[in-house]
């Protein structure tokens, strides 16, 4: 009885096979799932973990809202992010510390933020320490999903690049970036 | 010209022209199966060189040429080399006597199914050659599978084509082919299903393709026999794998589907056809089964596909033997 069980249970597989081919070749006479790269892109990138970038103060969207607390760039694993401090401004030599200065409005508008804020993502792992970390939240991960280059020095940017002073007109299209206006 | 020179020439003829179907074929063949995997999957499959990428085999083969052969330290030197050729070599005796038309027989000769039985086993011995000669793990294991696997299947593959010889009563491939009419119920398939299928399934196995791909299995052992190969040396494995799978399909087509046989179009069409819906449906079954276990694949061996080919064979010998 075992072994005729054993033989019905074998042309049953057989069977199984034939739905195996069913199935791959339904599969066959589909359209394409897959965006085919350089021809269309996937519009749907904003849950993609790109590269970092910094986030706009809330009232001054020309400024990031980084305080140039150094947290992230001493959580980061890989020492990919390099955050120098703003030097307060001139006319304020010597009151940095002082807390009751007479120039009290003055002291808000200059205030602290990153001179350079330089991040290589050719290091990166994407953990999001420095996501998570950020005491003003003001790192976020882009939607970058479609950067390639050929140069290493191509993915190491310059993090304030996007909230350009005048000159620096090109403003990188979250999303889609040729490697040219990456670096 | 005597005779002799006459068939000399026309024998050369016939060589060069294997050459350049088998070249030709392995070409279409790689590109068809690159892209029936992609679309089985639901991508496009190769698309950027040439329209549709129907030039990307071209240029993967000028890259496999381009390669250097390389040797890993203490790998046998003569076996390591030798074993790519041997794969490779015998593809030419084994397409000469199969007759792609009417007149199209590269060699005519009375026993060309031996001549294709025998000459197939030598695969068995490359692969083998290979994964001795390589020095490495993963071939040695790919070779003693490629062993296993071939000289197990092979008896049920020998039943399957004696069946057919049998009823047809020569081993002549364009005698049988003669045998049979233009119409399907006129083929072998028709009073020989079962050899038919134990055939087909027998011919995967012996041209090592999924899902009977153990002895290159790339999940277990990286890629089995030819892991050592880069260059002309696994490219010409890899001709040999599409070569065989040409030949098995031309001799079932001659031994089971009436051959060049069949109405309106010319012969030699015909057969093409054939060998090429037999090719896809290997191509298909290689992105629709997964791999089978070392145990399933001898159990499906010896518990089903031998007794089932012992049975027909003897019924098929009964049955001549009342009729
Ligand atoms: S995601 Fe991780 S690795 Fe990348 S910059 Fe932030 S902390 Fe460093
Ligand atoms: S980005 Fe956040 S954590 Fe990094 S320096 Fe600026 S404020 Fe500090």
């Amino acid at each position: 009885m075992d072994s005729v069980n054993r033989i019905r249970d074998d042309v049953a597989g057989l069977w199984s096979l034939v739905k195996g081919l069913k199935v791959t070749g339904t599969c066959f006479a589909r359209d394409q799932v897959t965006v085919h790269y350089p021809r269309a892109q996937v519009d749907n990138l904003r849950t993609f973990r790109g590269p970092i970038e910094l986030v706009e103060s809330p009232d001054d969207p020309r400024r990031p809202r980084c305080i140039a607390c150094m947290t992230c760039a001493g959580v980061c694993p890989h020492g990919c992010i390099t955050v120098v401090r703003k030097k307060p401004a001139k006319m304020e030599k010597g009151t940095e510390k002082g807390g009751g200065s007479d120039k009290g409005e003055a002291k808000k508008k200059a205030r602290k933020g990153p001179a350079t804020f330089t991040y290589d993502y050719t290091r990166c792992c994407l953990c999001g320490f420095c996501v998570e970390n950020c005491p003003v939240r003001s790192i976020r991960f882009s939607s970058r999903g479609y950067l390639a280059g050929i140069d290493k020095g191509a993915f190491v940017f310059d993090l304030l690049e996007k909230f350009g002073e005048e000159e620096r007109s090109q403003k990188p299209e979250p999303g889609v970036t040729s490697p040219a206006t990456a670096g | 010209m005597s005779y002799e020179f006459h068939r000399f020439f026309y024998l050369l003829i016939a060589v060069v022209a294997t050459a350049a179907v088998v070249a030709v074929s392995a070409l279409i063949l790689i590109y068809l199966e690159r892209k029936v995997a992609g679309h089985v999957q639901r991508r496009p499959g190769p698309f950027e060189v040439g329209p549709h990428g129907v030039l990307q085999t071209v240029a993967d083969a000028l890259k496999l040429m381009g390669k250097q052969p390389f040797r890993p330290d203490g790998a046998d030197r003569l076996l390591f080399w030798l074993a790519p050729i041997l794969a490779f070599a015998p593809a030419l005796p084994l397409l000469l006597p199969i007759p792609f038309g009417p007149v199209l027989t590269g060699l005519e000769v009375n026993l060309g199914l031996i001549l294709i039985l025998a000459f197939s086993g030598i695969n068995a011995l490359a692969l083998c050659m290979a994964g001795w000669g390589s020095n490495n793990k993963w071939a040695l294991l790919g070779a003693a599978r490629a062993v296993a696997q071939s000289v197990g299947y092979e008896i049920p593959l020998l039943m399957s084509v004696l069946s057919v010889a049998f009823m047809t009563g020569t081993l002549n491939l364009s005698k049988i082919v003669a045998y049979q009419g233009p119409w399907p119920w006129h083929w072998n398939i028709f009073t020989q299903p079962l050899a038919f299928l134990i055939y087909f399934v027998c011919a995967v196995a012996e041209t090592n393709r999924a899902p009977f791909d153990l002895p290159e299995a790339e999940s277990e052992l990286t890629a089995g026999f030819h892991t050592e190969y880069s260059g002309m040396g696994f490219g010409l494995f890899f001709l040999a794998e599409y070569t065989n799978m040409l030949v098995v399909c031309s001799v079932a087509t001659a031994l089971f589907l009436g051959g060049w046989q069949a109405p309106f179009l010319p012969g030699f069409w015909w057969f093409l056809i054939k060998i090429y819906l037999l090719l896809l449906i290997i191509i298909w079954f290689r992105w629709t089964f997964p791999r089978l276990r070392f145990d399933q694949l001898l159990n499906l061996n010896w518990k089903w596909l031998l007794p089932l080919g012992l049975a027909n064979l003897m019924g098929t010998a009964l049955l001549m033997k009342i009729f």
